[in-house]
């Protein structure tokens, strides 16, 4: 029976957060926190080979303790366990602290029971950076299969699985020893929505929740901002261009324009249909 | 750690199809005038079978040394195998800094070294410069989502490393001749060392046009309304000969294919000519599309932001103005065939 520890993270919405034009720093309190998307198709995927195979889903996250919301979220898409490592020594931590935190969690989670598989989203939309998946990876020593789009196979009794990983321009097939750790994209699968069922005992549902004192063979100075070794200096909002020319009139006239100004521009269309590479 | 030991700066050289990706190229450019600020040299680390040959490209870019780990242990690109190679190159020669492109590859390469060093890691910078007198790398990147940039440092780690976008760097004009010093390094990886197998590559096969690499590109966003709406784009980009771009609300509600979507999560792309049309110009896609050339921005709402970002804007219907330059174009083009006959 397989067990699948999935990472997830909650984070503040990207999509509608606000700056404060003054400081040019981040409104947080103005945008909701969510279950990173890119977790969420770690979850569900994990959830669908837990049906195609059988076995057990865990979560597991690093985060302050309103992060429990995104646990039941997990918890809805069908995650079995939910795992939370909250502590204020976790605070500040870069990926590489993150992955620290983390495989120290996986460990303690793999005594309970033996990892065959962890899931990682490709990357968190607060971060951006997709390095803490094959980060845990690493410090497991277990092989890290990045930009997972399908999982085709797993054989647990010869210990394999085999994948797609997404390239540029196609995909190549991998096959890799178990346990190994899959980071996805989001077109491996779509998030149904949730039964009733699996709501109801999201709702009920808490997860457990270990402070660094619970984790076994941990150096303190690999946590949080003391063992990152990346800090940030500076932030700062991106330039906006000034703006340029409007150009006026009627719908005619401004076509018109227009034209004017990219038939100065026509060599670029000297080979019609030639701009882009053909694969 | 002394910091003394380590110097050099260092691009990954990334091999596909037998030949030197753009990303790498355009590194070696970058990575040349961080050593040149720095006063120290620029070295390629080329792994791959049959790829030696490759290093008179890396010099003829920029780089003053190639290591190569040519060896059919790395004919397809493994995590494991090209990791060990460059963990024992750094080992040996500690440079300061190594910068790798934000691709597939770069990313799971670089994500992994920096776990086994360890070092810190910049994902996807788009600014790089040096402190010339500490050598400090001082790498920014966007950050949520593209709402900030930030500039990330590793003052306490050697060495310092960045993974970078493609087509925000520069290349260098390449010199012919160009040469240096190849080093050319054994490995003692057995097959039995390394864990995965590459079973098959598969290459799309369906035509498609690359964005990151097209010279126009006409994008589109919510604006146009509807699937049908969209069509607009593709008669434009197919009328100029260009690629068709999306915004991620378009690609979210299904009207094209994620390898269309431009900005922080889709791709970064550098057009002679970009149009945005019916694109309200959120952070997360200027950020893909603000190096473009030439920025021609087509919205019904005057405050729209992509107005801001852009070189020429029309305020209007986009189911009156595009057809219009449509048939335009059409006019124009076969005027100039009318001409040379």
């Amino acid at each position: 029976m397989l067990h699948i520890v999935a990472c997830i993270k909650q984070v503040p919405d990207t999509k509608i957060i606000k700056m404060n034009p003054k400081t040019n720093t981040m409104d947080r309190a103005s945008a909701p926190a969510i279950l990173n998307p890119y977790d969420a198709h770690a979850v569900e995927e994990a959830v669908r080979l837990k049906k195609r195979y059988g076995g057990t889903v865990s979560v597991l996250t690093m985060g302050p303790p309103p992060a429990v919301k995104a646990i039941k979220k997990c918890i809805e898409i069908g995650a079995d366990e939910g795992y939370m490592i909250s502590d204020r020594a976790f605070a500040g931590a870069d990926t590489l602290a993150t992955s620290y935190a983390l495989t120290k969690a996986i460990e303690k989670i793999s005594k309970i029971k033996p990892v065959d598989l962890i899931i990682c989203g490709k990357m968190t939309i607060d971060g951006d950076t997709g390095q803490v998946g094959p980060g845990i990876a690493r410090r497991l020593d277990m092989p890290p299969l990045t930009s997972v789009n399908k999982v085709k196979e797993i054989n647990l009794e010869e210990g394999y699985a085999v994948v797609h990983r997404k390239l540029e321009d196609g995909y190549e097939v991998i096959q890799s020893t178990m346990p190994c750790l899959m980071s996805v994209e989001k077109e491996i699968n779509e998030v149904p929505y949730s039964s009733m069922t699996n709501m109801l005992k999201a709702a009920r549902y808490q997860p457990v929740i270990w402070a660094v004192a619970d984790l076994e063979d941990v150096e303190r100075s690999q946590l949080g901002l003391k063992g990152s070794p990346t800090i940030v200096s500076k932030v700062w909002a991106p330039t906006k261009p000034s703006g340029g020319e409007m150009l006026e009139g009627d719908a005619a006239a401004q076509t018109g324009q227009l034209l004017n100004i990219l038939l100065e521009k026509k060599e670029l269309f000297a080979v019609k249909g030639g701009s882009g590479v053909e694969l | 750690m002394s910091f003394e030991d380590y110097s050099g700066i260092w691009v990954f050289i990334e091999v596909k199809d037998g030949e030197v990706v753009p990303v790498s190229l355009e590194l070696l450019g970058a990575g040349r005038e961080l050593a040149d600020k720095r006063g120290t040299e620029l070295a390629g680390v080329l792994i791959g079978e049959n790829v030696t040959h490759l290093a008179d490209t890396v010099f003829e870019y920029g780089a003053d040394t190639v290591y190569v780990y040519d060896h059919a242990i790395f004919k397809n690109y493994r995590t494991e195998s090209y990791m060990k190679a460059l963990l024992e190159c750094c080992e040996k020669y500690k440079p300061e800094v190594i910068l790798y492109g934000a691709t597939s590859t770069g990313k799971d390469l670089a994500s992994a070294v920096a776990t086994d060093l360890p070092t810190g890691l910049t994902a996807d910078s788009t600014i790089l410069d040096i402190e010339e007198d500490t050598g400090l790398l001082l790498a920014s990147r966007p950050a949520f989502g593209g709402n900030i940039m930030a500039t990330i440092l590793c003052k306490k780690y050697r060495p310092q490393m960045a993974t970078v976008r493609p087509k925000v760097m520069k290349a260098l004009t390449p010199e012919p001749g160009r040469t240096g010093r190849l080093v050319e390094e054994k490995t003692s990886l057995k097959e039995d060392d390394i864990r995965t197998k590459v079973l098959e590559i598969v290459q799309h096969t369906t035509k498609k046009v690359r964005i990151d690499e097209a010279d126009i590109i006409v994008a589109g966003g919510k604006g146009l309304g509807s699937a049908n709406g969209f069509q607009l784009v593709h008669d434009l980009a197919e009328t100029l000969g260009g690629a068709v771009g999306a915004s991620r609300d378009v690609v979210e509600a299904g009207w094209v294919e994620h390898h269309h979507q431009v900005g922080q999560t889709g791709v970064t792309v550098t057009p002679k000519i970009y149009f945005a049309i019916g694109i309200s110009g959120a952070i997360q896609h200027i950020v893909g599309m603000q190096n473009s050339s030439l920025i021609i921005a087509i919205n019904n709402d005057p405050e729209a932001a992509i107005f801001q970002s852009s070189h020429y804007g029309i305020v209007g219907d986009a189911f009156e103005i595009v057809p219009l330059l449509i048939q335009q174009f059409k006019q124009a083009f076969n005027q100039e065939v009318v001409d040379h006959v």
